[in-house]
């Protein structure tokens, strides 16, 4: 087995490439993992079904983040997918000897040691192998506390899982890493791509734009039924609390990172817009209360429209937030 | 929700205005959505059971909402069309078709045998 630790995330994605980089000697929170990938995201997709439901989502597309955090910083990293699952364990286990730690896309859905719950068809979870112990591989997991154990089969199975974003056996590991690294640059070039997100970019559907659209859409539901109206909301609210999001969409991870940055960049730009986020986050979480109370129909003060306007109240607040990081 | 299999990890402010990331089990709201969202599934495969008793529909629109699967990714695990797996949901169609392609289903949906695909647990 090799001497990796094994450190919880709230974001799969986040805690591999943490995790990956720290066995590298280079040390990285979570949060300044999701910062400098600009991890930050909102889109409301009604035109893509999930279940036969909109896709609202609080983060950007898999593998997103890892892309951006090894470019900016210079990480050599070596990525493989293979058309035949054999070639793809043969190439797990010759890592493995190797002593490389390495990160693999897997689905859920056949996770056994997954909670039930979350098992559902969702084929981009980021894990690292570590090694093998007894025929059995040696997983760590950052959505898990401890490591984890699959048979070759459980794992040909998740790393083969089909459907949308198929894994296709998908491994990643890290080839080489700078001796220095710029840490101000890399920040600066994440926010500013989190701000190109959110506040400049066109279209009605990603970033701020994206949440008054998802408002409006809030109060048709009702007109399409009750019961079609709840599952819509209660996607929305499960997609910002799901496993994985630190709470509230991210949006307290994203406090946390600016808060790190603030200090590492002396900047009181920074920490005011931390103060911010956190605030946002306190808003997303107040929705989610109330939307909870919406779905289930228990109480009548709160409507699907008075649960979009919130919604819009948070739009306001996050885009003056984004508004202020353009001045750094 | 965990069924004490794990915890998650959530940031929440200290009382000195620090990040830090805390082990907690979710929050009311997010587990009761969770919860309604679990039901609303259960409901589903109840109504499927339903309909295969009926006969409005062949065992696999059953295995497939149980394996919690939507006709996209019921088609990627078999290797057929969209509108191949739509037509297998007909119990005409169904009856019809190749032990090869029932073998299939029964390795899809994790069954023992045929028999088990064809006989769809009781309540």
């Amino acid at each position: 087995m090799i001497d990796f630790k094994h450190r919880m995330a709230a974001h799969c994605e986040n805690g591999v490439i943490s995790n990956l980089l720290h066995f590298h000697g280079i040390n990285l929170s979570e949060a300044m993992v999701f910062g400098i990938g600009a991890g930050i995201y909102f889109t409301h997709l009604p035109m893509i079904k999930m279940n036969g439901m909109a896709v609202t989502s609080f983060r950007p597309l898999p593998g997103t983040i890892f892309k951006r955090v090894t470019r900016s910083l210079q990480i050599d990293i070596q990525v493989h997918k293979f058309s035949r699952p054999s070639k793809a364990m043969d190439a797990l286990d010759k890592n493995l000897a190797k002593g490389i730690p390495t990160g693999m896309v897997v689905g859920v859905y056949h996770l056994s040691y997954f909670p039930a719950p979350y098992r559902f068809h969702f084929n981009a979870h980021n894990i690292v192998g570590i090694g093998k112990k007894e025929g059995h591989y040696l997983i760590s997991d950052p959505v898990m506390e401890d490591i984890e154990q699959l048979s070759p089969e459980e794992l040909v199975q998740v790393r083969y899982a089909r459907g949308t974003y198929k894994p296709r056996g998908k491994m990643y590991y890290v080839k080489s890493v700078p001796e220095k690294i710029d840490l101000p640059g890399a920040i600066k070039k994440g926010i500013k791509r989190t701000v190109l997100e959110m506040v400049r970019l066109p279209g009605p559907v990603i970033g701020i734009n994206g949440m008054h659209y998802l408002a409006k859409r809030i109060e048709k539901w009702p007109k399409k039924g009750n019961r079609y109206a709840s599952r819509n909301l209660g996607q929305v609210i499960r997609m910002q609390e799901e496993i994985g999001t630190g709470g509230a969409g991210f949006r307290f991870l994203y406090a946390a990172f600016l808060q790190e940055a603030s200090a590492i960049m002396q900047s009181e730009l920074l920490a005011s817009a931390s103060e911010q986020m956190t605030q946002a986050g306190d808003m997303w979480r107040e929705f989610a209360v109330n939307a909870a109370r919406v779905c289930k129909g228990r109480n009548t003060s709160e409507t699907y429209s008075s649960v979009a306007n919130q919604l819009r109240e948070i739009a306001g607040k996050e885009e003056k937030i984004y508004n202020s990081l353009r001045k750094l | 929700m965990l069924e004490g299999k794990t915890r998650e990890i959530q940031y929440a402010v200290d009382e000195n205005g620090k990040y830090r990331a805390v082990k907690s089990v979710g929050w009311s709201a997010k587990n009761e959505i969770m919860q309604q969202a679990w039901e609303f599934m259960h409901e589903e495969i109840e109504e499927a059971h339903q309909w295969v008793k009926e006969g409005k529909k062949s065992p696999v629109f059953y295995y497939m909402k149980k394996n919690l699967m939507d006709v996209k990714t019921l088609s990627d695990y078999m290797g057929l069309w969209r509108f191949q797996i739509k037509r297998h949901f007909n119990p005409k169609t169904f009856n019809k078709l190749s032990a090869a392609t029932l073998n299939k289903y029964v390795r899809v949906f994790n069954l023992k045998d045929i028999q088990q695909l064809k006989n769809i647990p009781g309540e």
